[in-house]
C-alpha cells in the first residue's frame, strides 16, 4: 500500500513537471514603509496580469506562472537586496517585477539583479540616475514608469502655465526626491523661474516644524513637496497649513493619493500635482477588467500590471523563460510595430506572438519604451477642487 | 511695528511649535526615565507603548463619534483618553506579569532587561498594525485653532500672522497638569515616596518594608498613563500613524539623556532642550532679519546657520557635549 501510494505521488510528479513549466516572477514591492497604502494595489496588479495569462494557458505552451511576493520596504537598501536575493536564490524566479522606491530598485538592480541577470522592470522607479545610457545593467533594468527628467519639464510646464514664477521646495531626502529636485530645478530654472529655497527633509520624522520654518523664511507663490504621501510629505503639508507659511501646493507622483484627500480636503484647495496617467482607452480596459477587485486608479497600479505583462510577452517572444534569452524582447513587445494591445487582451497577444506576428503593447499605462528602456511618460494634470482631486489634463 | 511683525514671525515657526514639540517629548521622557530610575533599564519599547495607548484612544474615540458624543470645540480625544490609559495600564501589567517579572527574579542584568524590551517593542509593534493597519489615522475633531493666521492678521493687522492650534494649546496645558499631578504623587504621596526610595537604594527599601511588586507595578501604571497621554497628544497634534511612534524613540531618549535619566526634572528639561535645537538652530532668520534690520542691511540670503538636514545631528551633538562634561546628564541622574 505505501508502495503504492509512493508510486502515484511520484507519478503525479512527474506528470507535473512534463506537461508544463512552472514560471516564478518576483514582485518585489514596499508592502511596509513610507509607500505601503500604494503598493497593495501595485502588486494586485501585477498578480492579476499573470493570472490573466495562467487561465489563457496559452504562454510557452501552457507554462503557468506563480507571483512570489517580497518586501522591499522602499528604504531600507539593505533589507531589499536581502529579499531580491532570496527571490533568485531561493525561490528561482525567472525575472522581477519591481522594485517600486527608485533607491531600493538601484540597490537591487547593481548587487542582485545584474550579477545574477535577471530581468527587473520596474512600475515606479523614477529617479533620473537609472537611465542606464551606458548599457551598465547589460540590458536587464526597464521600467513602466517614466523618469523624472521628464517629470521635471512636466511641472516646469504646469506650473509656468499657471503664471507661478517663484516657489520654495521641499524634497524627500533619497534618490527619488533628490533627483526629482534636481530635475525640477534644472527645468525650472531654464524656463525663467526661480526656486526660492530647496530643502530636503527626512521621511517619517516626527516633527517638521524645523523645516517649514525655513521654508516659509524663503517663501514662495507655492511649495512644491516632492515626498510621499504616507510619509514626511504629509507631515510636511500639515505643518505649512498649520502655520500658514503656505496656502497651496504642488505635488508630484509621490504626493498624489487618496490619503492627500483624506488628510487635507479643501484646505489644500487650488493645488495642483501630476502623476503618471494616461486618458488612452486602456486605463479604462484596465478599470473595467480590476472591477472591484482593488482600487485600480491608486498610483502604479496600471503601471504595475503593465510590467508583469511586459515580462510575460517577452518571454513569449523569445520562447524561453530565461532572463538571458528574453531581455531583448522587452522593447520589442512594447513599442511599434504590430497590433495594439490593451489590458484584458494578453491571451490574444500570446496568440500573435505565437504565430509569428508582432504586437505593440499598450497596456494600462500607454507604455511606450524609449531611450534605455523607460516609459516616454504620460502623465495626469491634476487640481484640487473643492476638497478633491480632479483631473485637470493629460499631458 | 516691525520689531512686532518680527517677533510674530518668531512665535509662529519656531517659539510655538517647539514648546508644543517640547511638551510632547518631555511627557515621553519622563516615562523613560521613570522606568530608568525604578526598574533599572532603558525601555525601548516606549515608543510603542505610546503608539498602542494611541490606538484605543483613536478607536475610542471612533466608537464615540459614532454614538455622537463630542467635547465641543475640544477633540473628543480627550474624553476617550482616560479609558485608552486604563487599556494601556492593562496591557502594562500584562506585559509585566509575563516577561519583565521573570526577568527580574532572575536578578537579570539591565542589559538584558533592555533587549527584553526590544522584543517587547516588536511584538508592540506588530500588535499595533493588526490591530489599526499601518497607515495613517485622523482622529482629531473640533476647533483646529485657538486662534488662525487669518484671525490674527485680521486683529492686528500685522503682515505676518500667528497660529496657534487647540491640539497645541491643549498639548501644553495638559503636559503641565500632568508632570504637577506627577510630582505631586512622587513627593507627597506614602507610595510615590516609597517608589523614590526604591529607586534611591533597593535594599534599603526593602529592608524597611516596602514591598517591591508594589512599587513594579505602580510604576507600570503611571509610565501607561504618561505613554498614553503622550501618545494621544502627539496623535492630535500630527497625525497617528505606528511607525512614527516608533522613531520618535530616538529624541525622547535623547531628551532622558541630556536632562539626566532618572531624574523626572531632567526629562522635562532635556525635552524642551531637544525641540529647541532641532528648531532653533536650523531656522532661517531672512525672514526675521528683514523686519528688525534698515533696508540697507537686509539680508539677501537665508541667514541659517545650518541647514536643516543637520537637525538631528544638532541634538545628538548637544547629547555627546552634555554626556562629556556631565555624564549624569543636565540634572543629575544616574549616569548611562
Amino acid at each position: 500500500m505505501k508502495k503504492l501510494l509512493m508510486a502515484s505521488a511520484a507519478g503525479a510528479l512527474l506528470a507535473g513537471a512534463a506537461s508544463a513549466e512552472d514560471i516564478k516572477i518576483g514582485v518585489i514591492l514596499g508592502f511596509t514603509g513610507p509607500l505601503e497604502s500604494i503598493t497593495p494595489a501595485m502588486g494586485d496588479g501585477a498578480e492579476l496580469a499573470i493570472k490573466e495569462v495562467n487561465d489563457s494557458g496559452k504562454l510557452l505552451n501552457g507554462a503557468s506562472v506563480t507571483a512570489v511576493r517580497a518586501d522591499s520596504t522602499c528604504i531600507d537598501a539593505a533589507a531589499a537586496t536581502a529579499a531580491a536575493e532570496r527571490l533568485i536564490t531561493s525561490d528561482g524566479v525567472k525575472a522581477i517585477m519591481g522594485a517600486d522606491c527608485s533607491g531600493v530598485t538601484g540597490a537591487i538592480l547593481q548587487n542582485v539583479a545584474v550579477p545574477n541577470g535577471v530581468v527587473m522592470i520596474s512600475p515606479s522607479a523614477t529617479s533620473p540616475g537609472l537611465s542606464h545610457a551606458n548599457n551598465e545593467d547589460n540590458g536587464l533594468f526597464f521600467r513602466t514608469a517614466p523618469s523624472d527628467a521628464r517629470q521635471g519639464v512636466v511641472m516646469t510646464e504646469i506650473l509656468m502655465e499657471e503664471g507661478i514664477k517663484e516657489v520654495a521646495v521641499s524634497y524627500v531626502n533619497n534618490d527619488y526626491g533628490k533627483g526629482l529636485a534636481d530635475a525640477f530645478a534644472s527645468a525650472y530654472e531654464a524656463a525663467g523661474g526661480s526656486i526660492t529655497i530647496s530643502a530636503a527633509h527626512e521621511d517619517q520624522k516626527a516633527d517638521y516644524s524645523a523645516e517649514v520654518g525655513a521654508l516659509a523664511a524663503a517663501g514662495g507663490e507655492r511649495l512644491v513637496v516632492a515626498g510621499y504621501v504616507d510619509g514626511g510629505g504629509s507631515g510636511i503639508v500639515r505643518a505649512a497649513i498649520d502655520t500658514g507659511a503656505f496656502d497651496t501646493f504642488h505635488f508630484p507622483d509621490g504626493m498624489v493619493g487618496d490619503q492627500l484627500q483624506a488628510n487635507f480636503g479643501d484646505e489644500i484647495e487650488g493645488s495642483t500635482g501630476q502623476f503618471p496617467g494616461t486618458d488612452s482607452p486602456g486605463a479604462a480596459n484596465y478599470g473595467k477588467i480590476v472591477g472591484d477587485a482593488f482600487d485600480s486608479s491608486g498610483a502604479f497600479s496600471p503601471e504595475s500590471y503593465d510590467a508583469a505583462a511586459l515580462i510575460m510577452l517577452a518571454m513569449q517572444a523569445a520562447g524561453s523563460a530565461e532572463s538571458a534569452d528574453f531581455k531583448e524582447k522587452v522593447m520589442e513587445v512594447a513599442n511599434a510595430p504590430g497590433e495594439k494591445i490593451y489590458p484584458g487582451e494578453l491571451a490574444k497577444a500570446l496568440d500573435i506572438i505565437a504565430g509569428g506576428g508582432d504586437v505593440d503593447y499598450v497596456g494600462a499605462s500607454a507604455v511606450e519604451l524609449i531611450g534605455p528602456g523607460e516609459s516616454a511618460g504620460n502623465y495626469r494634470q491634476i487640481v484640487i477642487d473643492g476638497g478633491e482631486i480632479t483631473t485637470a489634463k493629460y499631458r | 511695528m516691525d520689531f512686532l511683525n518680527a517677533l510674530v514671525a518668531l512665535s509662529n515657526f519656531v517659539l510655538i511649535p517647539a514648546i508644543a514639540y517640547g511638551s510632547q517629548l518631555a511627557l515621553g521622557a519622563l516615562g523613560v526615565t521613570l522606568i530608568y530610575g525604578i526598574l533599572r533599564f532603558s525601555n525601548f519599547a516606549h515608543g510603542d507603548t505610546m503608539a498602542f495607548g494611541a490606538m484605543l484612544a483613536v478607536l475610542i474615540t471612533w466608537w464615540f463619534q459614532s454614538m455622537g458624543l463630542s467635547l465641543g470645540p475640544l477633540p473628543t480625544a480627550l474624553l476617550a483618553l482616560p479609558f485608552a490609559i486604563l487599556g494601556t495600564m492593562a496591557l502594562m501589567l500584562i506585559t509585566d506579569r509575563m516577561i519583565y517579572r521573570f526577568y527580574r527574579e532572575q536578578k537579570a542584568k539591565p542589559v538584558i532587561l533592555v533587549i527584553v524590551s526590544m522584543g517587547v517593542m516588536f511584538i508592540m509593534n506588530g500588535l499595533v498594525r493588526f490591530i489599526i493597519g499601518p497607515a495613517d489615522q485622523k482622529f482629531s475633531d473640533g476647533e483646529r485653532f485657538i486662534i488662525s493666521v487669518r484671525e490674527f492678521k485680521q486683529m492686528t493687522g500685522l503682515r505676518e500672522g500667528l497660529a496657534i492650534k487647540t491640539t497645541q494649546g491643549i498639548t501644553v496645558v495638559v503636559a503641565i497638569v500632568a508632570v504637577a499631578l506627577l510630582f505631586w504623587f512622587l513627593n507627597r504621596t506614602r507610595t510615590g515616596k516609597s517608589m523614590r526610595a526604591y529607586s534611591d537604594n533597593e535594599d534599603l527599601a526593602l529592608l524597611s518594608g516596602i514591598n517591591p511588586e508594589r512599587v513594579v507595578m505602580y510604576t507600570w501604571l503611571i509610565v501607561a498613563a504618561l505613554a498614553t497621554t503622550a501618545g494621544v497628544l502627539y496623535g492630535l497634534d500630527k497625525s497617528f500613524k505606528p511607525f512614527v511612534y516608533f522613531q520618535l524613540l530616538l529624541p525622547i531618549f535623547a531628551a532622558a539623556i541630556v536632562g539626566g535619566l532618572g531624574s523626572p526634572l531632567g526629562a522635562i528639561a532635556g525635552g524642551f532642550v531637544i525641540a529647541f535645537s532641532e528648531v532653533t538652530i536650523t531656522y532661517a532668520w531672512k525672514k526675521v532679519l528683514k523686519y528688525m534690520l534698515p533696508e540697507s542691511l537686509e539680508p539677501s540670503g537665508l541667514v541659517q546657520l545650518l541647514s536643516t538636514d543637520y537637525k538631528f545631528a544638532v541634538s545628538f551633538v548637544i547629547l555627546i557635549v552634555v554626556l562629556l562634561f556631565k555624564p549624569t546628564g543636565l540634572f543629575k541622574g544616574k549616569s548611562v
